[in-house]
This record gives structure tokens, sequence and C-alpha cells, in this order.
């Protein structure tokens, strides 16, 4: 993983400055790799075989072994976590899981984040997370309402 | 469809309570990439009043998925878990899960809705502490496709 590279308007904290729609105040890239899934599966429970055996992604028809969802959902939020301070400050989260993230067992995979103001009003804000895996987008709708106030 | 129609409106009884750890909140953080010291560092969660490490926001998944298998495990749900997919997931917080608490989660069937030949399927977990108190509640979405285990 490389190290958080903060955006524009990393300066400006929740509820200490006036947030602009469109203001990236995160973005990081995350190098996942087949130890990363594993890693999830233990800390998470989630034992699905298609996280990490190829021959049971291949039988279900599968481009790969692939991330798990709820682990890109994961670092996704994780990526304003330092900008936002408090986790008390989160309202809601919410994604829709839509393309696969295939790890490649040499090579890993990348994802990229992208967190944005997408609104704002008087108590809070919705940041937007772009979430993408070689130039797809991979979770849609990706949102996080964070308190402001 | 392949799910029982009757399942909505379902609720289940709640989970056996699940104590959350320091070392698995820590264990958890590694694994999502969540770097935030308030994840890691009593220290630090203490300076933001919490009692103890705070548990990134996505842990909420593990307490919730005890739900889950309640709602696989029902065998009149018709549910097959190979075809099962995470579609949707969101959370709406009250507080954020700190190292101590003790969380039960209650499931409710909320919806079935038909797609084609599958099935779309929403449930939210609701997740109290040990005064009874509301945490967080978690939205599932799962598409259900046909076929036999």
């Amino acid at each position: 993983m490389t190290a958080p590279s903060t955006g524009s308007g990393a300066s400006t904290r929740p509820g200490t400055a006036v947030l602009a729609v469109g203001d990236v105040v995160a973005e990081r890239t995350v190098h996942l790799t087949r130890e990363s899934l594993v890693r999830y599966a233990g800390a998470s429970g989630d034992f699905n075989p298609i996280h990490y055996r190829d021959d049971v992604a291949a039988a279900v028809g599968l481009p790969g072994v692939l991330a798990h969802g709820m682990l890109t959902m994961g670092l996704a939020i994780g990526t304003i976590q330092s900008w936002l301070g408090d986790a008390g400050r989160i309202l809601e989260y919410g994604v829709r899981f839509t393309k696969p993230v295939v790890v490649d067992p040499e090579t890993g995979a990348d994802v990229t984040v992208v967190a944005k103001v997408g609104a704002v009003d008087d108590e809070s804000a919705r940041i937007d997370l772009t979430v993408s895996h070689n130039g797809t987008t991979v979770l849609v709708k990706a949102q996080v309402r964070v308190r402001t106030g | 469809m392949p799910v029982n129609p009757e399942l909505v409106g379902r609720e289940f009884p709640p989970t056996a309570p699940y104590l959350v750890g320091r070392e698995k909140v820590r264990e958890f953080a590694r694994a999502v990439f969540a770097d935030d010291p308030q994840h890691i560092d009593p220290t630090a969660a203490q300076a933001l009043g919490y009692t103890d490490v705070v548990a990134p926001p996505t842990f909420a998944i593990v307490v919730t998925d005890a739900t889950l298998q309640q709602l696989l495990a029902e065998p009149d749900s018709g549910i097959v878990l190979q075809n099962v997919l995470h579609a949707e997931q969101k959370f709406r917080y009250t507080r954020p899960i700190v190292a101590g608490d003790e969380l039960t989660a209650t499931l409710s069937v909320t919806g079935i809705r038909a797609m084609g030949g599958n099935a779309m399927v929403t449930s939210d977990s609701e997740i109290r502490d040990a005064e009874g108190e509301h945490v967080v509640t978690a939205t599932s979405i799962l598409l259900v496709g046909e076929g036999d285990a």
C-alpha cells in the first residue's frame, strides 16, 4: 500500500471550515495481494473460498480470485478517517457492489479511492467515494454521510 | 422466484452476545487498511472520548454475519448459499463500535423483490449494546439466484 496522499481540501476538516461541493478531501491507492485477502478472511470470518482458491473461483465461472466486497468497502472509507477525525461523525455509509476486483496471484491489484464532497447542508455533508480498479468503477453510490456540526 | 416470499416480516431471535476485543479491533483495522490511530492506540481513542480503541465502520459486518447465517439456515428460505451475491450494503450509526462493547444483532427481512429469475432480499440487522441501546443498523441486499445445492 502506498502512503495516503491528501487532496486539495485536506486542511479543511468537517466542522472547522466550509466544505465546498467537489472538494477532494482525501485519496489513496491500496495495493491488494492474496495475503491481503487471507488476512481479511481471518479478521472478518468470511472464508468463502472464491477469495483465496483459484480452482473454486474458476469452477463457479469467475475470472479469478476476487477481493471480498466488504474489504473494498472497508478500505474505501478508511481513506477519509484521518481527515474526518472522530469516527463518531459517521452517520451513514452505503455502497453497491458492481464489479469484482480480481487479485492476481503474482501482481495483486490496485484499488484507488478518491473522496469528494458531494453535498453539504447545515449539519452534515455527503462524501462521495470513487473506488476504481484498472480504471473501472467497482463500487457505485459509495456515499458517507458525516456530521459536520 | 428462488426465495420463499413468506420470509418478509419475519424477525429472528437476537444473536448470542458478541464481546468486542481490543486485539480483534486492531486485527480488523489492519485487514481493511484502517491506519488511523483511533483504531489501534487506546490513548488516541481516549483523546476522542472513547473508553478503548474504536472499530472501523465496517466492523459491524462481523456482528451482522451471525444474523445472515440465521437467514441462510432457515429451512424454508429456499436460499442456496452458492447462489448468493452481496449486492448492496448500508450502515446507519448511532455511535461507533468500541472495544469492550457486548453486542447483539436482531435480523428482520424487510423486502423480497423478484428480478428476472432472481430475487433481491433486503434485511435489517439491528445491533444493540448490553444496555439495549442502538449502536448501528446494517441493511444488506442479497441477490439470490436459482439453482440447487
